[in-house]
């Protein structure tokens, strides 16, 4: 279609000057827009709380979309059992064979049995979670990786809490509104977290690279000690992390380390807990300046 | 024998005797139906990889696109405000960024009045392709090259979806200008 002329209006005089103001303001705004990106890129929690508010207003509808998401995924689930269930069956069975062939490898099982222990002993903490809730929502449109936590301020949510799931590390509370917060997630470019190795002493850092897998970057150059399948667990520096909780499954080694699975895949995570940040002197500390004393 | 006024029968838009377009309604449509459009993304499976489209810009497009005259030139603005506040970008991002679509839409409209819907879906690709890939420049991470090949999936499925968008701003339009409003 072709557009109304708006362009070249009229001899009204009126009518020319609307549209030159509408050009004007246009112009403004994106001017606007780019100096308030250039801020909050300066300063990234600039616009946190009319954020915040904002993702008050829509917590209700993300929870309610969150748990029909979840059941549907169940019908759906429940639906294919059944319709596969002949096919299943022979599948079991061929597995079932190729297990008892494996059973005769008896030590790289008990070894992976080992890590597989020590990895499901260290997920085992007493510490309370502040809270309980679902992952509402997440930034799935935009490259970096947030998600949307349906508990807030009133349930004792704070920012820097970290945030689990049954599987292992989800991310860290970012910002807070009153109902719902903002979770940045493992995989996001910005989210640094330092990890070591579940069965080694090995320590990295582990570092969203914005495609779902995490860089492991080795603090000790050397000879790199990680191998395919190895698995690693938050080392508990930095104060923020409990320590042993399960991060990522190495899926490719490099030169300086290597990179990793996330094991607590945010898409397969329902609920999450958010525990109390591990050792809050110690992020206090990091945040103090080096010519004051932590203690007085 | 045409016993009835053929300008008295009902339309497309409904009714004609004793009705009239609502321009509540009319001018409403496609700023309520933006908004709804960036909220949509925020409810979708929180994935390791960005692959939902940017709904808001794409249905801001299909309106600009669709119904040329309708949308300030401004409405990048305001638009981008809101979903700034729910996309995940630094904010002032989508601001910036819708605001500049919507000039050079109107700067690719004088160049080409005339367009039909391979051009506009021409015009429509270039931009979300451009946009896409600034928008992950400017989000405030580290972009590698591991992140921008990860938005292929977006983006295809962006270009994909943008008919689909402008048939469904079309069908809008169609309830836009219901006659709704009785008159008398």
């Amino acid at each position: 279609m072709a557009p109304p002329s708006s362009r070249r209006s009229s001899q009204s005089r009126r009518a020319q000057y609307g549209i030159f103001t509408g050009y004007v303001i246009a112009g403004i705004g994106a001017l606007v827009g780019a100096v308030l990106l250039g801020l909050s890129l300066w300063k990234p929690g600039i616009a946190s709380s009319p954020r915040a508010a904002a993702n008050d207003i829509i917590a209700p509808a993300g929870e309610t979309t969150a748990r029909a998401r979840t059941e549907s995924q169940g019908l759906i689930e429940s639906i294919r059992g059944y319709l596969r269930a002949g096919s299943q069956n022979a599948e079991l069975k061929r597995e079932m064979e190729l297990a008892r062939i494996r059973l005769q490898e008896a030590e790289a099982l008990q070894h992976e049995n080992r890590r597989l222990k020590a990895l499901l002993d260290l997920q085992e903490s007493e510490r309370k979670p502040v809270a309980v809730a679902r992952l509402i929502g997440s930034t799935a449109s935009s490259t970096r990786r947030f998600a949307y936590l349906g508990a807030g301020r009133t349930d004792g949510v704070a920012a820097g809490m970290p945030v689990r799931s049954p599987r292992g590390v989800v991310g860290r509370v970012l910002e807070v509104g009153q109902t719902s917060s903002r979770i940045l997630l493992l995989g996001d470019s910005q989210s640094v977290l330092p990890v070591r190795l579940a069965d080694g002493n090995a320590v990295a850092f582990a570092e969203g690279r914005g495609d779902g897998l995490l860089r492991i970057r080795l603090i000790n150059l050397g000879i790199n000690p990680l191998e395919v399948g190895d698995v690693v667990v938050t080392s508990g520096a930095g104060g923020y992390y409990a320590p042993g909780i399960a991060v990522a499954v190495i899926s490719e080694v490099t030169m300086d380390g290597g990179l990793g699975r996330i094991i607590a895949d945010p898409a397969a995570t329902d609920y999450v807990a958010v525990e109390p940040v591990f050792q809050p002197e110690a992020v206090a500390g990091a945040g103090t300046p080096i010519e004051e004393s932590v203690v007085e | 024998m045409d016993r009835i006024d053929h300008r008295s029968r009902r339309d497309a838009y409904g009714r004609r005797i004793n009705r009239d377009h609502s321009s509540a309604l009319a001018y409403s449509v496609p700023w309520i139906s933006i908004l709804l459009a960036s909220l949509i993304p925020v409810f979708a499976i929180a994935s390791a990889v960005p692959f939902v489209p940017p709904f808001g810009l794409m249905m801001l497009i299909a309106w600009r696109l669709v119904r040329p005259g309708l949308l300030p030139i401004w409405a990048g603005f305001p638009l981008g405000m809101v979903d700034d506040l729910f996309s995940g970008q630094p904010f002032g991002s989508a601001i910036f960024l819708w605001s500049v679509v919507m000039l050079a839409i109107e700067v690719i409209e004088a160049r080409f009045p005339w367009r039909n819907f391979v051009q506009d879906w021409f015009i429509a690709a270039n931009i979300l392709t451009v946009y896409l890939v600034l928008a992950a420049l400017l989000s405030g991470g580290m972009i590698g090259l591991a992140s921008l090949a990860a938005l292929g999936p977006q983006l295809l499925l962006s270009l994909l979806l943008m008919p689909i968008i402008s048939r469904m701003v079309a069908r809008l339009d169609r309830f836009r200008l219901l006659r709704i409003r009785i008159i008398g």
